[in-house]
């Protein structure tokens, strides 16, 4: 994981005394609301519905036990003890007093952590797979790309004010668990025959009020050119991106109302002059930035432990259950990811007590080297453990109610927080979780149904990725009243697609129904083995909105 | 850490420069009226990139006369090689959240090669200042309502940087 140096840490702590000074000010009036607004959102800093909203950022989801329990300690002592994590592999802390961020934002520091561009229009946490390092299809690692990234865009003098938010997006393996389709850029790295590192750019991909598919701007670029490269569409960007209207800001509209060709001419002719430039990354510049992603020092697995891990899988149905849904593969023989599910009916999709936080932080120490991931699908991940300390683990993570043997079904949901906490959104989400976690609980049912994502946003910012869900569900208003859109067919896997509208929105009681009418048509029409996104594209949504409007 | 200071009432706008407020500052940002026309002014004076254009061609320009870009401008190699000799170069944000002056700033230095003062004029704000000199604006006509005090003090934030600016030409990365 990567660690800072002195040059990381005064940057950090030189950011936290802006900040209060920042804040001093506006609380001592000489700094106005408008004028506060981008600098504490350029800190994480929202005001929210009910209270003042804080985004902690995780770059690319790996988080320390050390940084867990802090952010434990945190939650305790300057909200309400629990924290929520974000699609962007972010922490989010829903209570915070406004007057206490600043010192909320030197603890943070003492942990390596920080708020930087977690909000704004700038460029954002980078993101990535959450199985990076250690996954069986990955080529190139992706997180010294994403750390050199983070240094590159954090605090970045030309992009803090860019027409919009900005999100970048990474992958090094061959199937796409980063998203990168539906980024404003998306990269996708791999390696030339004689070993070297390669990335394919993609721009102008996103989701929110005009959701689009990214389009390749460049493949096979050289590494040494990834920073420049990025300069250059960011520049691009800054320039040509409309500013008379924030809904038609985003760098998609610019690659649409361009055509890919110009917008393509335009960041080569940018880049002609930054290529070679002192951006240009050098062997030391990501031999370095590797070094602080070392394999773990894994012990060796014997084959014994392995088949007696094996015996209790055919033995234990329970466990067999858990391992099939929350654990996938690794590329060490003898070690495996587990996904650590935040997606149970007594908390919000994504919330985490600061009890559970220390706890989580424990079993990292013991079974994952001290290491954790975010994931985009708001889960953790303990990402090397040993096959023959599975069974104990699952034990502890049945007791915190991280176990839910849902990873990847209906029951795993993307939501985000909706208008019970957030000043944008249209509807309640999080009701409408719960209410379809009720309704589909059956764990038979859920694994006979497969591999299924369900996401549900309460407004058309889309964080709740609905556009891209198998299903996807959309708070809407209507006069003042909520109303569910309900949308088919989206992914956001190597074949991105966005979803189509099923037809008028429904009434927040309806809404299990309706996925159950949905569901139906699915279990009669599948294929044998036949996912429901695929039958879907197969059959089309005339026999589904037959069903659920008949 | 810097530590926390004392928020003192001192004077606000004007123009910093060298990390001080200039005391004398004479030019005088010339706008378009609601017609289209240019307001009478006296030199020196910062006028539309348009009407400064238009002066230098007829051989009227002086050391007097400046150009300010718009934030929308774009800056062609033929404007960016016009604009090296101009004695002064202001660049307007019209609003603070308007980046494009950034990329005009740096553009301007590090491709164009300006080497005169660079001058940040309109929305111009404290929490601004630092970015803007890291792209290479060295002068700064504060919003009127802007303590001078805090703007100071904020050009001092950062002490380290990753990326490259027009400050630093070598990246983190390289110099670790």
């Amino acid at each position: 994981m990567y660690r800072y140096d002195t040059y990381d840490q005064t940057l950090v702590d030189e950011r936290v005394a802006q900040f209060k000074d920042q804040m001093d000010r506006y609380l001592a009036g000489r700094l106005g609301d408008e004028e506060f607004r981008p600098l504490r959102l350029q800190n994480g800093l929202y005001i929210q519905r009910h209270a003042p909203m804080l985004r902690i950022a995780i770059p690319y989801g790996m988080l320390s036990a050390v940084q867990l329990r802090a952010m434990a300690a945190i939650s305790r002592r300057y909200d309400r003890s629990y924290g929520h994590f974000t699609t962007r592999q972010n922490l989010q802390l829903n209570w915070p007093k406004l007057e206490d961020v600043p010192a909320i934002l030197a603890e943070l520091a003492q942990v390596e952590m920080h708020a930087i561009q977690t909000s704004g229009n700038c460029i954002r946490n980078t993101t990535t797979d959450q199985f990076a390092g250690i996954a069986e299809d990955e080529t190139v690692d992706p997180r010294p790309w994403c750390e050199l990234i983070r240094q590159w865009s954090t605090l970045h003098p030309e992009f803090a004010y860019l027409p919009r938010k900005f999100k970048i997006a990474v992958t090094g393996a061959s199937a796409d668990r980063a998203a990168i389709q539906v980024h404003d850029i998306g990269i996708r790295l791999n390696r030339a025959d004689d070993g070297s590192v390669k990335a394919t750019i993609l721009a102008g991909g996103g989701l929110g009020r005009t959701p689009m598919v990214g389009d390749i701007v460049r493949e096979d670029l050289d590494w040494q050119h990834l920073l420049t490269y990025l300069d250059a569409i960011v520049r691009v960007y800054n320039q040509w991106g409309r500013r008379d209207n924030k809904y038609k800001a985003r760098i998609k509209i610019l690659v649409k109302a361009l055509g890919i060709e110009e917008f393509r001419r335009r960041v080569e002719e940018e880049w002609a002059h930054l290529k070679d430039g002192p951006e240009t990354l050098t062997d030391s510049a990501v031999t370095k930035a590797t070094s602080y992603f070392p394999e773990p020092e894994r012990r060796e697995v014997s084959a014994e432990a392995i088949e007696a891990y094996e015996a209790l899988r055919r033995e234990n149905r329970a466990f067999a259950r858990f391992v099939t849904n929350n654990v996938v593969g690794h590329k060490v023989p003898g070690y495996k990811a587990v996904t650590l599910s935040l997606k149970r009916r007594e908390l919000a999709p994504g919330d985490v007590t600061a009890d559970q936080m220390d706890a989580v932080a424990d079993l990292a120490e013991q079974y994952g080297f001290g290491e954790l991931r975010v994931t985009h699908e708001q889960n953790l991940v303990l990402s090397d453990v040993p096959v023959d300390e599975l069974e104990t683990l699952w034990k502890a993570l049945e007791e915190l109610g991280m176990a839910n043997p849902t990873v990847g079904t209906l029951a795993d949901m993307i939501c985000c927080p909706g208008g019970d906490f957030c000043s944008l959104a249209n509807a309640k989400s999080i009701p409408i979780a719960q209410a379809l976690q009720d309704r589909f609980e059956d764990l038979d049912f859920l694994y006979d149904l497969g591999p299924l994502d369900l996401n549900i946003s309460g407004c058309m910012n889309a964080c709740g990725h609905h556009h891209v869900g198998n299903i996807g569900i959309l708070g809407v208003d209507k006069k003042g009243q909520e109303f569910y859109q309900v949308s088919l067919g989206g992914r956001s896997d190597d074949n991105a697609t966005l979803g189509k509208i099923l037809g008028p929105s429904f009434n927040a009681e309806d809404m299990p129904n309706v996925i159950d009418k949905v569901l139906q048509v699915y279990v009669e029409q599948r294929l044998e083995d036949e996912v429901f996104v695929d039958t879907y594209h197969r059959i089309g949504m005339k026999p589904f909105k037959e069903r659920v409007y008949a | 850490m810097t530590s926390a200071r004392e928020l003192t009432d001192q004077r606000q706008g004007g123009v910093i420069r060298q990390n001080q407020l200039v005391s004398e500052d004479a030019w005088q940002v010339v706008r378009l009226d609601e017609d289209g026309n240019l307001t009478s002014y006296q030199q020196p004076a910062l006028l539309p990139l348009a009407e400064w254009q238009a002066l230098v061609a007829a051989g009227e320009g002086s050391d007097h006369l400046a150009p300010w870009l718009a934030s929308d401008t774009e800056l062609t190699p033929e404007l960016g090689k016009a604009l090296v000799d101009a004695p002064l170069l202001a660049v307007d944000f019209p609003n603070f959240n308007d980046g494009r002056g950034y990329t005009i700033a740096r553009l301007m230095r590090e491709r164009f090669g300006y080497q005169g003062e660079i001058r940040a004029i309109g929305d111009v704000l404290v929490d601004q200042l630092h970015y803007m000199s890291r792209c290479g604006i060295s002068a700064f006509a504060l919003r009127d309502d802007q303590y001078v005090e805090d703007a100071l003090h904020a050009l001092s934030s950062f002490s380290v940087s990753y990326q490259t600016g027009v400050d630093q030409k070598t990246p983190l990365f390289a110099r670790r």
